[in-house]
């Protein structure tokens, strides 16, 4: 059995209310609830005040570049399919730098989950807006109001008939805990995106504001059900739905090669008679 | 009697002139002469003016020539294009409709010898003709091609060669071009560099290759899918080449010896993921082969231009190695070795090629695959202490490097400066220190840094110094002065980075002349000499046109250089 303090505990660089600890709370209870051991496990991060959340804990963790976890999160999965790999960072960093990897593993469908920390606006870098930030919202590098119109990564992910699309708010700790734990065990990528106060750096979406905007979606509700999910993540405004939005196995991407039935790249030997028969080809 | 027939086949894309020449190549190996094949194409699927170019004999060849023995035109664009490199005593073959009145023309009517899709079968029959190989033996390289996939189509070729063969001996004029006494000997590979790269990866232990498309680098990764499921290999085409190099640094950081391979474009995005590799202490093989820049340059041609690119790229300081194979058996050698390294000394480690190395074919002596010593990545976990630190601080700035999820032990990396667990630091003292332990790696790079070769005397009247691709071209022209009489030597790099003066200053202070030959317009490589060995090379040949250097250009240019300081 796997315990809470296996996990560990350690000092933050985060402010004091910030949505991250919920967040990393969150992470470590699904982690525990899935029975996984630390070392069983590779957090994988851009770079952000989210990116950091893996030095929080203890489990294998490569904190890479701003945007880039998703490729190195698949590079590893692939080197080591028996690793439970998870990408985790902020919306700036997937969304933004690292929007192009974020469509690419979404059509790759490989078996890894991505955390995405939704605060919907750059706070390392001190209040700009991000990617999933408002229209209108007025930072100092958006003067007028940030102009685009925002990003919807739950939209997105459904349309691209992901298989498993969640989205998850901070202030709600143990159902983030579950969303997360469903992730983990989900056959396939899995994307939870988290919802997330910035004290500091968003006066807008405060505490206040998701808890006037957010709801849980019903028991009844069927997360196979792909024009529904559709529906389901076009609302986001005036009520905002957290839960399972979309879930459907497909098949995994890793299954194309034969050779990652037998474990861990490392330690397979390489094929003399192999590099022979390869070399006979050029005869 | 020595030969050496300078062979060139010239069409559009898509006129199965490829086809013609590997077969005839394969065909001249088996018979047992030397080839050397050089190819040159337009960044276009269908039309342009393509030419495969096959330099045969005896040999051995190390790079194409500019003066053509026969000709095979494919289309009349070939023949104005190439007309004035003909021999006096060159052969033209061309089909009727656009055969030019020249000496030496062979006007074949090819319409009437097969369909004008099998134009390709006539006129390889007709080359093994002129030639003297058998049309069995061209035929077996056919077979062995066709036989596989499209058996049906086999009789059809045989008959248009047969009565191909026919019409050859009764139309094609007196010539001086049959070759004679091919001894067949061992089986030999015929490889081009990209080939001898992909084997080499393969032989040294590579698991794992993320790429995106770009000329010429392309062929190494094709190469590598082709044989991935024989050598439990995993690829993937990223998105970018940004992700494929993380991807790379991923996979490696997981424990599969990984490699990237793209061009000078591709490799720009990659910059910052050099900086993380060398920054985790990640190993990853970075392949570049280069093409004329900057920016998308000239796509399919050729030039050594991003030396100074790849030595600098990544921001912040670290170590590195950069191997530059100058020929087909170096690119199989040095890719195990820059594998080898990368994994030794927890780096990224280079290996710069070119479209001339890469696109290049010659016969070479079998590899044995026996004799390999694959990477084994990561260290064993009972060589960590506990608490594991991946970056501990030791002397030589190695640090036991674990493998994530093979032990129990928690490995960590950072892109931040870090502590020696691995977590973020913003502390000076431990920056400084960090600083240190990387940069010591750099003597565990200068001891396996393989010396240039000396070919020739050292104290020679004239030192031709040269690195990566030229070497080839480089050797033929010496070899040709040595023939007036001339004393003549080559230094070749094959590895451009760290260098060590130690190795080389002498025999450059030894030389009467020194001529540094290099494929790009402003001198990198004889600037980088001086800025690490305080030596001025007074003479350079360049060349940045986008073509491969030859023997004649190198001579051409020679007598103008100067070549004392």
């Amino acid at each position: 059995m796997t315990s809470i303090e296996e996990y560990g505990k350690y000092e933050t660089a985060w402010c004091p209310g910030c949505g991250n600890f919920g967040i990393l709370n969150s992470l470590k209870h699904a982690l525990v609830a899935c029975e996984l051991s630390p070392h069983k496990v590779l957090l994988v991060s851009g770079i952000g005040q989210a990116a950091k959340a893996p030095h929080y804990l203890k489990a294998n963790v490569f904190n890479g570049l701003h945007g880039r976890s998703l490729p190195v999160a698949i590079g590893a999965k692939l080197a080591n399919p028996e690793l439970t790999v998870i990408a985790e960072s902020g919306d700036g960093c997937m969304y933004g730098e690292g929007g192009n990897h974020f469509l690419a593993a979404l059509r790759r469908n490989l078996n890894l989950t991505i955390l995405a920390h939704d605060n919907r606006v750059y706070a390392l870098t001190k209040g700009q807006a991000s990617p999933t930030s408002e229209q209108g919202f007025v930072t100092k590098a958006q003067p007028h109001g940030a102009f685009a119109a925002p990003f919807n990564p739950v939209a997105v992910a459904v349309t691209m008939g992901a298989s498993f699309v969640a989205r998850g708010y901070a202030g709600l700790p143990e159902h983030l805990a579950g969303l997360i734990a469903q992730a983990i065990k989900h056959r396939g990528t899995a994307l939870v995106d988290i919802l997330q106060p910035c004290v500091s750096f968003n006066k807008v979406n405060t505490y206040q504001w998701y808890k006037e905007h957010c709801y849980e979606l019903a028991d009844d509700y069927d997360p196979t059900d792909h024009a529904q999910a559709l529906r389901t993540a076009l609302e986001f405004g005036e009520r905002i739905p957290l839960g399972v939005i979309y879930a459907k196995e497909k098949p995994l991407f890793e299954e194309q090669f034969a050779v990652l039935k037998n474990g861990p790249l490392a330690r397979q030997e390489v094929s003399r008679e192999g590099l022979q028969q390869v070399m006979q080809g050029y005869l | 009697m020595p030969r050496d027939i300078q062979l060139l086949i010239g069409g559009e894309a898509g006129q199965g002139l490829v086809t013609i020449g590997q077969l005839l190549s394969k065909a001249l190996v088996r018979a047992g002469y030397e080839i050397f094949v050089s190819q040159s194409y337009h960044s276009r699927i269908r039309g342009g003016h393509n030419t495969f170019a096959i330099r045969l004999g005896t040999g051995p060849f190390f790079a194409p020539r500019e003066s053509i023995d026969i000709l095979v035109a494919l289309n009349a664009e070939t023949v104005a294009l190439h007309r004035d490199q003909l021999t006096g005593q060159a052969l033209l073959i061309a089909d009727a409709a656009f055969a030019p009145d020249l000496p030496g023309t062979i006007s074949v009517p090819f319409a009437e010898l097969c369909p004008e899709r099998l134009w390709n079968t006539a006129a390889l029959a007709l080359l093994g003709n002129i030639l003297g190989l058998s049309l069995e033996a061209l035929y077996q390289a056919v077979e062995a091609m066709l036989g596989k996939k499209h058996p049906e189509a086999l009789a059809e070729n045989r008959e248009i060669m047969e009565k191909s063969r026919v019409w050859a001996e009764a139309h094609v004029p007196e010539h001086d071009f049959a070759l004679t006494g091919g001894m067949p000997i061992a089986d030999r590979l015929l490889l081009n560099g990209n080939q001898a790269i992909a084997l080499g990866a393969l032989a040294g232990g590579l698991k794992f290759c993320a790429f995106y498309p770009m000329t010429p680098a392309t062929s190494i990764v094709l190469e590598l899918i082709a044989h991935a499921e024989t050598m439990g290999c995993v690829f993937e085409q990223a998105e970018d080449e940004i992700a494929a190099i993380n991807m790379a640094i991923g996979a490696a950081f997981a424990g599969a010896p990984s490699m990237v391979a793209t061009s000078g474009g591709g490799f720009a995005l990659m910059a910052e993921g050099v900086s993380l590799a060398a920054m985790t202490e990640t190993p990853v093989l970075i392949v570049v082969a280069q093409r004329p820049g900057p920016a998308t340059g000239m796509p399919t041609r050729t030039e050594q231009a991003d030396l100074e690119f790849v030595l600098h790229a990544g921001h912040g300081e670290f170590p590195r190695a950069i191997f530059a194979p100058g020929s087909i058996e170096a690119c199989y050698q040095l890719t195990q070795k820059a594998l080898a390294l990368a994994e030794q000394a927890q780096s990224p480690v280079f290996l710069l090629t070119d479209q001339f190395l890469a696109d290049s074919s010659r016969p070479i002596v079998p590899f044995d695959p026996m004799a390999i010593a694959p990477v084994r990545a990561g260290f064993e976990a009972d060589a960590a202490s506990t608490p594991y630190q991946r970056y501990r601080f030791t002397e030589n700035g190695l640090s036991p490097r674990l493998l994530p999820g093979l032990s129990e032990q928690l490995v960590v990396a950072d892109s931040d400066e870090h502590d020696e667990e691995g977590h973020i630091s913003e502390d000076h003292g431990v920056r400084v220190a960090m600083v240190e332990k990387r940069l010591r790696k750099i003597e565990l790079l200068k001891q396996e840094v393989i010396a240039p070769e000396l070919i020739g005397e050292k104290g020679a009247d004239l030192l031709f110094v040269c690195w990566g691709s030229s070497q080839g071209p480089v050797r033929e022209a010496a070899a040709m002065l040595r023939g007036q009489g001339s004393s003549v030597a080559i230094l070749h790099f094959s590895q451009v980075w760290p260098l060590i003066p130690a190795q080389f200053l002498d025999i450059l202070q030894a030389a009467g002349k020194v001529v540094c030959v290099e494929g790009n317009a402003t001198g990198q490589f004889a600037r980088l000499i001086q800025r690490e060995a305080c030596f001025a090379m007074p003479g350079r040949i360049a060349r940045y046109d986008g073509l491969p250097f030859t023997a004649r250009y190198i001579l051409e240019r020679l007598e103008a250089v100067e070549g004392k300081a």
